[in-house]
């Protein structure tokens, strides 16, 4: 009983084309004037970025709007896919961009002298290493789950994104913050917080998008044609919302002056120290594991076509997920300032949060259920399981590491490098992998991957990466950790500092193979999704009837 | 929609919730009961460890800041009782450091044992960034393991040196002398200074222009000998360098020559009296004396 033109009436393309246009004009007259009157050099490179890109997108988007004589590009009878593909390749770029960072700077750890170019202060390790983090983070994850929430939200509301234009300002608004923020590593723009080093001018920028990217998809959820909301929605929304929060608390800042770079932080202290660990723990939390859980809420039971194997427990991992994940932080300050009862509740949390996270798994593996040779002959099948696997170690070793006991060993030893590239490499890593091998014949409507042997190849040499990798981590963390505890007979420590960066070498030799061999992955992956999308190799064959046809029209037939 | 009728999985045989998103279903599954038993004594075992440790924090009035737990601990307590164990443990053998003289220290073996202890725990954190581990040195860093010294390589030589520093600003008794940056300075020409590296080169029997070593002689003469000697083998009471034996604090080379003459090194070493206390100062020295060119 819906038709085209009702839905088309709710939001005419004008109207959206227009706010966004008029909000892009807004902050490129802004920061012409900022760039005018720069208090500093990072700020005017910065200010002159945002301009000419602003002004780029607008000039765009003028030529766009003026060569679609009068057919409405946001058209509710399809499907928005068109962002979704170039979320994909902005992944994949990002992705290759922040591995090949990860072994630069592997290197220059394992081989100081070498890699080491006084002469260009931009490659020192204190600036590629938050490079290289937020590269991985929230270029690669971040451009993964803006790609897959939009795909997923639509399939699973059988509706076309809200906001007409938004969409477009949240995707290349927020690829224009991580350009900023990796910009400013280089140059030395940074407020020193770990994975919230950009400073306020991205931190503001950021927090428009994000907002943006609510709206969105609050009213994709709103205009829904199922009467329920898929669990893969309420983790998206729960990263979405909690991202804001956690975002503008902890980015608190007052700027020395509205022309220039530097700001200062609100809190200070052990307040300071508390705030910014609530934040790097929940990014975790609510950036690396709870939008990544949808990715696997959707893509898995997709690809395996078995239904979820618990509604129930759904529910309930879910919303104990969220309510125990916030409470957490603390554990990352045990034994330092922070009073011990703070540590308390941040290690009691983290040992509650233990089966809450193995809910995910659970749901996950067992949804293979009546699939399990699937495993066997699918690697993007064995690729999303063994992401699971690794989400079930790292969110074991996670409490366990949390104990004070065990964190007075592990805590600023490599032991906490190996943790997260196990949760990283093997868990968001492999998950957007499998997710981003579904997207691309999905989208561009082939009926395979150009080839299935490079999946195979990406498999096993991500997987050995990943070994390698983790495997020296544990090692070197633990011999450091004993090493720095270590007394002699007489009562004195038995080893200098420098020592027990000595013993490391080896480990950090083999750390450089190891992530080598999970960048030689991605960029068979990188080749592969290319040929799929021109629909080379097995990639030729159009869509077959059973996998599902992207733009299919939103709208179906009441039934 | 199929609500209103049981929707069955064929494979498993469990009930679906009935709803289908793009194709998804939900089976209505129970919880996996060991799940929700772990997840129940991980809950359990969080509210004993509040009751038992510091825990949930106060409101305002109630006139302290937290629940201190039925143990009673705190790691600040727990941290001074293991400082003040282990310094009551070496205590005796510190207090006699203080006392004995070094080479008391050196004769009393189990008293050297301990010196060495001590010397080399202090050692891999405080000397060790520039002097290198086991006292190795680097370009600009004194090797420390050889029997080349450049002030003084006895026990109380060292422990001097130790004590009050090379070039230490704050320090009056503090070990110095100053080589004039010759060509920055403008002393002497470039030319003369590049004559004079080849003297410098011949000193240390290597080939040289023999041309620029005689056109140098008059200026070794008048300018480097006060110092350096005129056979150039240097002078450990002014803390002169050797010219002759094939060590270069700085590099050999002829550039780190020229450099050395142009721009002159005096490189500093901080003092360290009031900075480490002098049981550890002793050990350093014993330490320092002991890696391999400890002189008499």
């Amino acid at each position: 009983m819906n038709t085209r033109a009702e839905i088309s009436r709710g939001a005419g393309p004008g109207f959206s084309i227009g706010t966004v246009s008029a909000l892009t004009g807004l902050v490129a007259l802004g920061v012409l004037v900022i760039a005018g009157n720069a208090a500093d050099p990072m700020m005017a490179a910065h200010a002159w970025i945002f301009f000419f890109l602003t002004v780029a997108g607008l000039l765009i988007t003028g030529l766009w709007a003026g060569s679609l004589n009068g057919r409405d590009p946001f058209d509710g009878a399809f499907y928005e896919d068109t962002i979704v593909k170039y979320g994909v390749w902005a992944s994949v770029f990002w992705g290759i961009a922040g591995f090949l960072v990860g072994v630069i700077i592997a290197s220059q750890l394992a081989f100081p002298n070498v890699f080491y170019f006084p002469d260009l202060g931009w490659t020192n390790f204190g600036r590629l290493r938050p490079l290289h983090t937020s590269a991985v983070i929230f270029a690669f994850g971040g451009n993964v789950l803006i790609a897959t929430s939009f795909y997923v939200v639509q399939r699973t509301c059988r509706t076309r994104l809200a906001g007409g234009m938004w969409p477009w300002f949240v995707f290349w608004g927020y690829n224009l913050f991580i350009v900023v923020a990796g910009t400013g590593y280089l140059l030395g723009v940074t407020q020193s917080k770990e994975y919230a080093e950009p400073e306020w001018y991205a931190d503001l920028w950021l927090t428009i998008v994000w907002v943006a990217y609510l709206f969105v998809f609050l009213g994709t959820l709103w205009k829904r044609k199922e009467r329920h909301i898929y669990v893969a929605n309420w983790f998206y929304l729960a990263f979405i919302v909690t991202i804001a929060m956690l975002h503008i608390i902890n980015n608190l800042a007052v700027p020395v002056s509205p022309a220039g770079s530097k700001s200062y932080i609100l809190f200070s202290g052990v307040q300071d120290a508390l705030i910014q660990w609530w934040y790097g723990h929940n990014a975790v939390a609510f950036f690396l594991t709870v939008p990544f859980l949808a990715i696997m809420y959707y893509f898995i039971p997709k690809l395996v076509n078995r239904p979820i194997y618990s509604y129930r427990l759904s529910i309930v991992h879910f919303w104990s997920l969220i309510f125990i994940y916030i409470w957490a932080g603390p554990h990352h300050l045990h034994y330092t300032a922070l009073p011990q009862w703070a540590q308390t509740l941040g290690m009691t949390f983290s040992v509650m949060l233990w089966m809450p996270s193995w809910g995910g798994m659970i749901n996950g593996v067992m949804t293979l259920s009546g699939a399990w040779d699937k495993l066997r002959t699918d690697p993007i099948v064995r690729m999303m399981i063994v992401a699971l696997a690794f989400y079930g170690m790292s969110t074991f070793e996670g409490p366990l590491m949390s104990v004070r006991a065990v964190n007075a060993l592990s805590h600023y030893s490599e032991w906490g490098i190996a943790h997260v590239h196990s949760g990283s490499m093997g868990w968001v890593g492999f998950i957007s992998f499998g997710a981003l091998y579904c997207l691309v014949p999905w989208l561009w409507k082939r009926k395979a991957l150009y080839s299935k042997a490079l999946v195979e190849w990406h498999f096993w040499l991500a997987t050995l990466g990943i070994l390698f990798y983790i495997v020296a981590m544990y090692v070197a963390g633990i011999t450091e950790g004993l090493m720095w505890r270590a007394y002699n007979e007489f009562g004195f420590l038995e080893y200098s500092f420098i020592e027990t960066v000595k013993a490391k070498h080896i480990m950090y030799i083999i750390r450089v193979a190891g992530g080598g061999l999970f960048l030689l992955g991605a960029i068979l992956m990188a080749y592969n999704l290319v040929r799929t999308a021109l629909g080379h190799g097995a990639a030729r064959d159009l869509a077959s009837p059973d996998t599902p046809k992207p733009q299919t029209p939103a709208l179906q037939p009441a039934e | 929609m199929t609500e209103h009728k049981k929707d069955i999985d064929e494979v498993s045989g469990v009930e679906t919730t009935g709803h289908s998103w793009d194709g998804i279903k939900e089976l209505n599954n129970p919880l996996p009961r060991w799940w929700l038993y772990v997840f129940y004594a991980s809950i359990v075992w969080a509210i004993g460890y509040m009751i038992f440790m510091p825990a949930i924090p106060s409101l305002p009035g109630m006139g302290v800041n937290n629940t201190p737990g039925l143990r009673g601990h705190s790691d600040r307590a727990q941290v001074a009782q293991e400082v003040a164990e282990l310094r009551s443990g070496r205590s005796e053998a510190a207090s006699q450091l203080v006392t004995a003289s070094l080479s008391e220290i050196e004769n009393d073996l189990t008293l050297q044992q301990f010196a060495l202890a001590m010397g080399e725990s202090a050692f891999g954190d405080n000397c060790a960034t520039c002097h290198g581990a086991g006292g190795r040195g680097a370009k600009g860093y004194p090797m420390l393991a050889d029997d080349i010294w450049l002030w003084d390589g006895t026990l109380e030589g060292i422990e001097t040196t130790l004590r009050h520093g090379i070039r230490h600003t704050d320090d009056p008794d503090t070990r110095r002398n100053s080589m004039p940056a010759y060509g920055r300075d403008g002393m002497l020409t470039p030319k003369e200074i590049d004559d004079l590296v080849q003297y410098v080169l011949n000193l240390s029997g290597r080939e040289a222009d023999q041309a620029a070593i005689d056109r140098a002689a008059p200026i070794f003469a008048t300018q480097c000998v006060t110092c350096h000697g005129a056979d150039g083998k240097g002078n450990r009471q002014l803390g002169a360098p050797n010219l002759t034996d094939h060590e270069w604090l700085f590099g050999g080379e002829p550039r780190d020559i020229q450099q050395t003459i142009y721009s002159a090194r005096n490189a500093h070493m901080p003092a360290w009296q009031g900075r480490l206390d002098d049981p550890t100062i002793k050990a350093l020295a014993v330490y320092v004396h002991s890696l391999g060119g400890g002189e008499k």
